[in-house]
């Protein structure tokens, strides 16, 4: 019974990340119909700046939630301001063109991203400092380290915010309409430009935020550790309904539950399978996902 | 009074627009004067959406000038017009199917910074379609498409327009309606809004503007006193079903 409700616990954490990222794809699809496939690239990046920042921080001797603070707001507005890089240089020019070429474009934007982050930050894994990470408290049977919890209450503090900002305020409510109609929002005087900038700045903090949970959790960072995650919380999206915020949420716990269940009870070789094997029952059963069309109003 | 020696609030000169290699406007210029209402009749395909798309520049011009207050307005980025008083209902009301009526209103004051006049806006556009306020919470995408209609319009009115486009506002209305709707376009005529309404029911277009354009594969072939196009033979002919 410890041992299931410690898996419970483990998969919440792990599928808030992935919630957390496939928010991401679901925004940027729901907004330009792009699978922006990049998009783990933002995770990645996160993870990295996040170990430089609160590494920084720490060697000037802060106080390490002050840096973790900093580190975590600072890594997600720089990896808002690359996703607005990203899109202006890769993605808006290719506008009016074909989706296989933007497509290609996100692809191309992914190996650049990735190599980018080897040849600066190096081959090698990055830690993130021990005396942040480190630490914990038995409950019972159960033991549960001060970053799960923190991952926990971050995720839901951040999916809590993401949910009054796109369905509660005004530039929310520009998001959801330009998803909707361009023409009919630029005829109200919304510039769409702006809409789709902010939309990939959104998705690239979160993912961002992602980031940092991972180095925090597993204590180390790769420049490489954005395809894995990138690819089943794409998985995630899809199973939600891409285009639907709730259900990147929902099905971000699902393969993250998923995948931590199976690893413990079938089989930890083959854990990253598992994802893969949704993703294509979903398209193959289900390709509208859990949410997908008439069921709710949650789409972007 | 010499209309043409009045500044036009909006005018096309020679405007030629296209989709693709298609010339869908030939080179058309037209003058919508201050206050008034003018209505755009023509047959399916004649380019009178087009016309509307133009002036608001989702459609660019390849050729020819937008005035708009006395500018050129070729250049100005379409969401910037609303901003400068330039509204348009666009044909199929588009209404925002996943956002709420309340939402979709809040939508057509998307550029004011104005709460108060805002709020005051809301409560008028509700007093002006009552039906609205019933369903506030709705999503516009399960509105009837009478109710559509009056959310679209009333979208439009939340932008506090100088000059407003509507395309086909009787479109698929029952009779009753089409009447409401009409008396509506009137009183916000009478408010002081200028109105180019392009119409396939040319009878009450023409009953209810001033002055009146007819297209054709866009061209415009004639321009008149809208009481005139009325009572002509060849266009109770061709357009009033004669
Ligand atoms: N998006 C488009 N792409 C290509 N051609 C278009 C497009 N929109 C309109 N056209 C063409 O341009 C011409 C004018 O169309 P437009 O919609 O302006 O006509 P209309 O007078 O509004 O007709 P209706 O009364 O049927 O609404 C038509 O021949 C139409 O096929
Ligand atoms: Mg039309």
């Amino acid at each position: 019974m410890d041992y299931f409700i410690q898996q419970l616990i483990n998969g919440l954490t792990l599928g808030g990340v992935y919630a957390l990222i496939a928010l991401g794809y679901t925004m940027v699809y729901g907004i330009i119909q792009l699978i922006n496939f990049a998009h783990g690239e933002f995770f990645a990046a996160g993870g990295y700046m996040g170990v430089i920042f609160i590494s920084w921080l720490a060697a000037q001797g802060v106080h390490p939630y002050v840096c973790l603070g900093i580190g975590l707001v600072l890594a997600m507005l720089y990896c808002a301001m690359l996703a607005m890089a990203v899109e202006r240089l890769a993605y808006r020019p290719l506008r009016q063109a074909s989706r296989l070429a933007v497509l290609l474009s996100a692809l191309g934007m992914s190996i650049f991203l990735q190599n980018g982050l080897m040849l600066t930050q190096g081959q090698y894994d990055k830690a993130y400092p021990t005396e942040i990470t480190a630490g914990g408290f038995q409950l019972g049977g159960l033991y549960i380290s001060y970053m799960q919890c923190l991952i926990v209450a971050l995720t839901i503090f951040l999916l809590v915010v993401l949910n009054l900002l796109v369905f509660k305020t005004r530039i929310g409510k520009a998001m959801r309409a330009t998803a909707q109609d361009k023409v009919m929002s630029a005829l109200v005087g919304i510039n769409a430009n702006h809409i789709i900038a902010l939309t990939f700045a959104i998705g690239a903090g979160l993912a961002a935020a992602a980031g940092i949970m991972v180095g925090l959790y597993y204590g180390t960072v790769s420049y490489s550790m954005g395809f894995v995650p990138g690819i089943k919380a794409f998985a995630a999206a899809v199973l939600g309904g891409i285009g639907n915020i709730t259900g990147a949420m929902i099905g971000g716990l699902i393969i993250g539950m998923v995948e931590i269940f199976a690893a413990g009870y079938i089989s930890s070789q083959y854990k990253d399978v598992f994802a893969f094997i949704i993703l294509i029952g979903v398209l193959y059963f289900k390709p509208t996902g859990i949410m997908g069309e008439n069921v709710d109003d949650t789409r972007v | 009074m010499n209309q043409d020696s009045r500044q036009p609030i909006l005018e096309l000169r020679n405007v030629v627009s296209a989709y693709g290699r298609i010339r869908a406007l030939k080179g058309i210029s037209l003058k919508v004067f201050d206050g008034e209402i003018v209505t755009i009749i023509g047959a399916n395909g004649a380019g009178k959406s087009t016309t509307l798309m133009t002036m608001c520049n989702v459609v660019k011009a390849v050729e020819g000038d937008i005035f708009y207050k006395g500018e050129r307005i070729n250049d100005v980025a379409p969401d910037q017009l609303p901003t400068r008083g330039l509204c348009q209902v666009p044909e199929g009301r588009r209404i925002f199917p996943r956002l709420t009526v309340t939402e979709n209103l809040d939508m057509g004051a998307f550029f004011r910074r104005d709460s108060a006049g805002i709020k005051e806006d809301l409560e008028r556009v509700y007093d002006l379609f009552p039906k609205l306020r019933e369903r506030r919470r709705q999503l516009g995408g399960t509105l009837s498409g009478g109710e559509q209609q009056m959310l679209a319009m009333g979208r439009a009115l939340m932008s506090r327009p100088r000059v407003l486009l509507l395309d086909e506002p009787s479109m698929g209305l029952a009779p009753l309606l089409v009447k409401q709707i009409f008396d509506i376009i009137a009183t916000i005529n009478g408010q002081g809004v200028t109105v180019v309404l392009v119409e396939q029911n040319a009878n009450l277009a023409l009953q209810c503007a001033q002055r009146g354009y007819v297209l054709e594969t866009g061209s415009v072939v004639m321009e008149d006193e809208a009481s005139a196009l009325l009572h002509n033979p060849d266009i109770r002919k061709a357009y009033l079903g004669e």
